[in-house]
C-alpha cells in the first residue's frame, strides 16, 4: 500500500521527564480528512509538530508518501533523513498555526509568493497569478496589498491557508486554526477548510470545532495523555464514543 | 563673522577627518556586529562563549584605552604585534568597540522575534539563511532603529577621542585655532558642526522609522 500519505508508527516524544507522546501511530490515506480531538495538554499539537519536524521524535518511524523521514534502529537510536532530503519531504506538508504566523513586514501577496520564490526558485511572473488565484479562492482578493496587521483574525488565517497552499503541498496540517478567533470569525475559516476537503486535500486537523469534525472529517482520533485512545469513522464516533474519556470529553463540549 | 569665515576652512578639514572616522566605523562595525550577534546566539557553545567574552572585554574597558593600546602597545605584543599608523589604529579601535555594542543591539533585536516566525518560515521550507535574510533580519531592523540611532549619535561625539592620537579631527582643529588666536569662538563653531551632524542623523533615523511603520497595525 503506497498510497499512504502519512505513516506514523509508535512515535515517542518526551520533554525532559515528561512523556508527551507514548507510542502514537497513525496511517492516513490520500484525500482523507482526519480530525484530532482531545483535552488540552494531551499531545495533539506535539503529534502534529513531530510529523513535520518542528519537534524531533525520540523513537518511532515516520513515512511521508512512502519516503522515510525518521526511523529508529534496533538499538533504539532515532535517525532523521539527511538535510536536503528532510527539507524536501517536509515541504510536502503545509501547516496552519493557531496564531497564523504571517510575516508582518510583508503584504498579503508578498507573504504568499515569498516561499515559492525563495525556496522553489520560481519566477515572480509565474507565482503572482497563482497567488492571486489563491487569494480569490479564500475570498481575499481585495486585501492583496494590505499588511497582516490590518486584517481580522479570520482574514489572517485565510491568508495563512493560501500561503501554505502556494507551496502546493500534498498534505495540510492544521493546529487549532480557529482557536484564536472571535466566534463570529470561525465560520469563514472553516468554510475555506471545508472547500479544501471537497477538493480532496489530505488534511490532519486538530480542532475543538465538533461540528466541523463531524461533518467534514472521515475519521476522528481522540487523544488523551499522550495516546490515541479512540480512532473511528467520524459518524460512528460522534454517534457513540466508545471510550469513557472520549464520552466525557464530548459531553463537556456540547 | 569675517573671523569665522576665515577659520572655517581649517574646521571643515577637521570635520572631514571626523566624518571619515564616523563613516568608516559605521560601514565596518555594523556587519561585524551582525556577525558577532549571530555568533553570540549560536548553539555552538565555544563560539557563543568566545563572542560573549569579546563583547564583555570591549564594553567593559574604555574606548580611549583600547585606542591607546592598539596604537602604542600592540607593536610590542608577540606574534600579532604590528605597528599601525594613527588613522588605521583609530579606525580599528572604533570598529572593534562599536561592533560589540551593535552586536548586543542586534542580538536583542533578533531574540525579540517571535518563535512562530521561525516556525512559519520552516514549514514553508526555508533554511536558516533564507529565514534570517527574508524574515528575521527585516523585522529586527524595524525594532532596533531607536537604539541604533542612539549608538550612531554617540559615535559622532566619540570620534573626538582620536584627539589622543594627535589626529587633526574637528576638535583638535578647533583647539589649534583657540591656542593660536586666543579666542574661544572656534569651539562654538565646532559645537555647531557636531550639532548639525547629529541633527541630520536624527532626521535620517526618524525618516527610516516612519517608513518602517507602514506595516504596523
Ligand atoms: N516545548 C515544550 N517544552 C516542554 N513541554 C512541552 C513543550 N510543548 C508541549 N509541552 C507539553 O507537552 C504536553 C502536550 O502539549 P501539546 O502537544 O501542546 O498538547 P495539546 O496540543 O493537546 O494541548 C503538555 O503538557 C505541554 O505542557
Ligand atoms: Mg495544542
Amino acid at each position: 500500500m503506497n498510497d499512504k500519505m502519512i505513516k506514523a508508527h509508535a512515535l515517542h516524544k518526551r520533554f525532559g521527564q515528561h512523556e508527551v507522546l507514548k507510542s502514537v501511530s497513525l496511517e492516513m490515506g490520500k484525500g482523507e480528512v482526519i480530525a484530532v480531538i482531545g483535552p488540552s495538554g494531551s499531545g495533539k499539537s506535539t503529534f502534529l509538530r513531530c510529523l513535520n519536524h518542528l519537534e524531533t521524535i525520540d523513537a518511532g518511524r515516520i513515512e511521508i508518501e512512502g519516503e522515510v523521514l525518521a526511523d529508529t534502529d534496533a538499538a533504539g537510536h532515532c535517525r532523521y533523513a539527511p538535510d536536503p532530503e528532510l527539507r524536501r519531504i517536509c515541504r510536502r506538508m503545509g501547516m496552519v498555526f493557531q496564531h497564523f504566523n504571517l510575516f508582518p513586514h510583508m503584504t498579503v501577496l508578498q507573504n504568499i509568493i515569498e516561499a515559492p520564490i525563495t525556496v522553489k526558485g520560481m519566477r515572480r511572473e509565474e507565482v503572482i497569478p497563482k497567488a492571486e488565484a489563491l487569494l480569490a479562492k479564500v475570498g481575499l482578493s481585495a486585501k492583496r496589498d494590505a499588511y497582516p496587521g490590518r486584517l481580522s483574525g479570520g482574514q489572517k488565517q485565510r491568508v495563512a491557508i493560501a500561503r501554505a497552499l502556494a507551496m502546493e503541498p500534498d498534505i495540510m496540517l492544521f493546529d487549532e486554526p480557529t482557536s484564536a478567533l472571535d466566534p463570529e470569525l470561525t465560520g469563514e475559516v472553516l468554510r475555506t477548510m471545508r472547500e479544501l476537503a471537497e477538493e480532496h486535500m489530505t488534511m490532519l486537523v486538530v480542532t475543538h470545532e465538533m461540528g466541523f469534525a463531524r461533518e467534514v472529517a472521515n475519521r476522528v482520533i481522540f487523544m488523551d495523555q499522550g495516546q490515541i485512545v479512540e480512532e473511528r469513522p467520524a459518524a460512528e464516533f460522534f454517534a457513540s464514543p466508545a471510550h469513557p474519556r472520549a464520552r466525557a470529553f464530548l459531553d463537556n463540549m456540547l | 563673522m569675517d573671523y569665522i569665515l576665515k577659520i572655517l576652512p581649517q574646521l571643515v578639514e577637521g570635520a572631514g577627518v571626523t566624518l571619515q572616522v564616523f563613516l568608516i566605523t559605521i560601514v565596518l562595525s555594523m556587519p561585524l556586529g551582525l556577525a558577532l550577534a549571530l555568533g553570540r546566539i549560536s548553539h555552538w557553545r565555544p563560539l557563543s562563549t568566545a563572542v560573549n567574552g569579546y563583547i564583555w572585554l570591549m564594553r567593559g574597558t574604555p574606548l580611549m584605552l583600547q585606542m591607546l593600546f592598539i596604537y602604542f602597545a600592540l607593536p610590542f605584543v608577540p606574534v600579532i604585534g604590528i605597528r599601525l599608523p594613527d588613522f588605521p589604529a583609530a579606525i580599528l579601535a572604533f570598529v572593534l568597540n562599536y561592533a560589540a555594542y551593535f552586536a548586543e543591539i542586534f542580538r536583542a533585536g533578533i531574540q525579540s522575534i517571535d518563535r512562530g516566525q521561525y516556525e512559519g518560515a520552516k514549514v514553508l521550507g526555508m533554511n536558516y539563511s533564507q529565514t534570517m535574510r527574508r524574515i528575521v533580519l527585516p523585522q529586527m531592523i524595524r525594532r532596533i532603529l531607536p537604539p541604533v540611532s542612539n549608538e550612531t549619535i554617540t559615535l559622532v561625539k566619540d570620534t573626538s577621542l582620536i584627539y589622543v592620537l594627535a589626529m587633526n579631527d574637528l576638535l583638535r582643529a578647533a583647539r589649534g585655532i583657540v591656542q593660536r588666536d586666543f579666542t574661544t569662538s572656534p569651539f562654538v563653531v565646532a559645537a555647531a558642526f557636531y550639532l548639525i551632524m547629529t541633527l541630520l542623523l536624527t532626521w535620517g533615523f526618524q525618516y527610516l522609522e516612519k517608513r518602517q511603520a507602514v506595516c504596523d497595525e
